[in-house]
């Protein structure tokens, strides 16, 4: 636990010690709000609920978390840090899950600053606060997917640039694959088990859930053991590549 | 002498190309072992499989007595290590990356502070603690990669080229830092620069395409070369007949060469026989002789030259 927190706190300190985080949560709050104002008609719906703004959450995270994982690995294998960090008496888990978990809090951080909207509504109407409490829960937890993805990618690479199209890429596959659309594609040459197991790895599916306020055990499950799973799947990557 | 870093048949192959092959070595305390070898060679690669940065395909490495692969943490833990290029966080201060790393190595609070203030003392980063490492000169950026090395005052120090590309008063500063922690530390260093083996070393491996090539001090690599102690007299082009016979008579000379004319002078060269020390007795004959002689000495044989003759194959590979 010493040496996870030790790494995380160098890591929240190297967010914040350059521009990144600042530019990274003034874009955020803005997109979240735009969209939820001139997209998601937040007015003109007559509804108190933030529904609109949390509907695009899974768009912006596509596009913004690769942005902010995207460095992870790759920074370190590029400056050759990585040969430093790796021969310090600490194990490889506890790099990953140091890393991990610094960049979980800054895009908690950033999420926690979207706070206005919260208040905007509350002011308006009457919303109700478990389910935006819950639908804050689903997007935090959606966010540690998308990351623990994007860190496994910059793992792959010393390449930032590549990192973050690869692993938007992938973010993106996981965010379709509840469509029709996605589905559709899988069904003609798929069984249909496999079919329905693209379909349960859907991230809106899931945020869907717990953005109405239904907070069931599977789906945090779902976001949970996703985050294990890539995670676990970084550290293969960091243990057998780590020279390259 | 206790044994503090040992390695046996280390192995490495990326691809199809053998980085490291077959190398076996053991350094002591108080030793400073230099790692000498052309670029490519496999020195920082044998430093990767030691560090436990990589793990070999074959053989193993102990650092203090732990296996390096089977219990990373502990061998780590005793072991300071600057890789090559001195990397560090750039977008740390001086101070919160000594923090870090001092935290890590297991300090807290007041030890922490004190560590990093030891370190920053000896390797003189005062002036610059609260600048970002990335707008550190490159001198400073190494210390600040040195002072990383031995913030934990660990038993066992490997130093990638640690004096690559400072200037020659910092390279000297380094130095002198490597010879004052040499007592009770087990230190490898690499390099290409030969002078660095001769001023800070106790012995030399010479690595070339993955293998030990050469194992032994400074001086007994010297002694290798033809021309060890082999004594030049430079003298006016009359005089060269006379100081040729004499010396050819002296009972430890081989043979006299010229070794190189220019104008005004000749320049003879008497090799000893079995690398004798033939210096006092062709001093002593020309004085008897009352020959004049424009100069005098002994050749050491350059350390350049070792290396060049063990490391370039295709000329040399024989005395190898």
């Amino acid at each position: 636990m010493r040496n996870i927190r030790i790494i995380a706190k160098r890591e929240l300190g190297a967010y914040f010690g350059t521009p990144l985080a600042y530019i990274f949560v003034v874009i955020f709050v803005a997109l979240t709000g735009a969209f939820a104002f001139y997209v998601g008609n937040f007015f003109e719906r007559g509804q108190a609920d933030l529904r609109p703004f949390f509907l695009f959450h899974p768009w912006l995270y596509l596009i913004l978390i690769p942005a902010i994982a995207m460095r992870l690995w790759a920074e370190e294998r590029k400056t050759g840090t990585i040969e430093l960090l790796m021969t310090l008496p600490i194990a490889s888990w506890e790099a990953i899950l140091g890393k991990f978990l610094a960049a979980w809090i800054f895009v908690g951080v950033a999420l926690a600053l979207t706070f206005p909207m919260w208040i905007t509504v509350s002011l308006l109407g009457d919303p109700d606060h478990g389910v935006i409490l819950a639908s804050y829960l689903g997007s935090f937890l959606m966010a540690g997917a998308f990351l623990a993805i994007g860190s496994c990618m910059s793992a792959l690479t010393r390449n930032q640039v590549i990192a973050f199209v690869v692993a938007a890429a992938v973010c993106f596959i996981f965010v379709t694959s509840g469509m029709e659309l996605v589905l559709d594609f899988f069904r003609v040459w798929m069984p249909a088990f496999i079919v329905s197991a693209v379909s349960s790895m859907s991230f809106l599916t899931h945020f869907d859930q717990i953005a109405k306020g239904v907070i069931d055990l599977a789906d945090l499950v779902f976001y949970l053991s996703l985050i294990a799973f890539w995670l676990f799947a970084t550290w293969i990557v960091v243990e057998q590549r780590k020279a390259a | 002498m206790s044994v503090l870093v040992k390695t046996e048949r280390l192995h490495k192959e990326f691809g199809d190309i053998t980085a490291v092959d077959d190398i076996s070595l053991s350094v002591g305390k108080g030793e400073v072992l230099g790692f000498l070898g052309p670029n490519g060679a496999g020195k920082s690669t044998t430093m990767k499989l030691i560090t436990g940065f990589l793990e070999p395909d074959a053989g193993s490495a102990e650092v203090c007595g732990h296996d390096v692969v089977g219990n990373p943490r502990a061998a780590k833990a005793v072991l300071g290590y600057l890789p090559e290029g001195a990397p560090l966080y750039g977008d740390m201060t001086a101070r919160s990356f000594l923090g870090f790393i001092a935290g890590i190595r297991g300090f807290d609070n007041g030890e922490r502070t004190s560590k990093v203030e030891a370190a920053v003392d000896k390797m003189g980063l005062g002036s610059v603690l609260d600048q970002s490492i990335e707008t550190l000169s490159k001198g400073f950026k190494r210390r600040v990669g040195l002072a990383q090395a031995i913030l934990h005052d660990p038993d066992v120090l490997i130093l990638d080229e640690p004096t690559d590309g400072l200037d020659p008063n910092q390279k000297h500063q380094v130095r002198s830092l490597i010879r004052e922690m040499a007592s009770d530390k087990a230190i490898i260093i690499s390099t290409h620069i030969l002078e660095e083996v001769e001023a800070v070393c106790t012995r030399a491996v010479v690595i070339d395409k993955g293998r030990i090539v050469a194992n032994g001090t400074a001086r007994e690599l010297q002694a290798r070369l033809p021309y060890h102690n082999a004594v030049a007299i430079r003298v006016d082009p009359d005089m060269a007949g006379a100081v040729r016979e004499a010396l050819g008579g002296l009972s430890g000379v081989e043979k006299v060469e010229t070794a190189d004319k220019q104008n005004g002078s000749v320049l003879l060269r008497a090799l000893p026989k079995d690398g004798t020390q033939i210096a006092a007795a062709v001093a002593a004959v020309i004085r008897e002789k009352t020959l004049s002689i424009q100069e005098l000495f002994v050749e050491h044989g350059r350390l350049d030259d070792v290396f060049r003759q063990i490391t370039s194959s295709d000329k040399g590979a024989g005395h190898a």
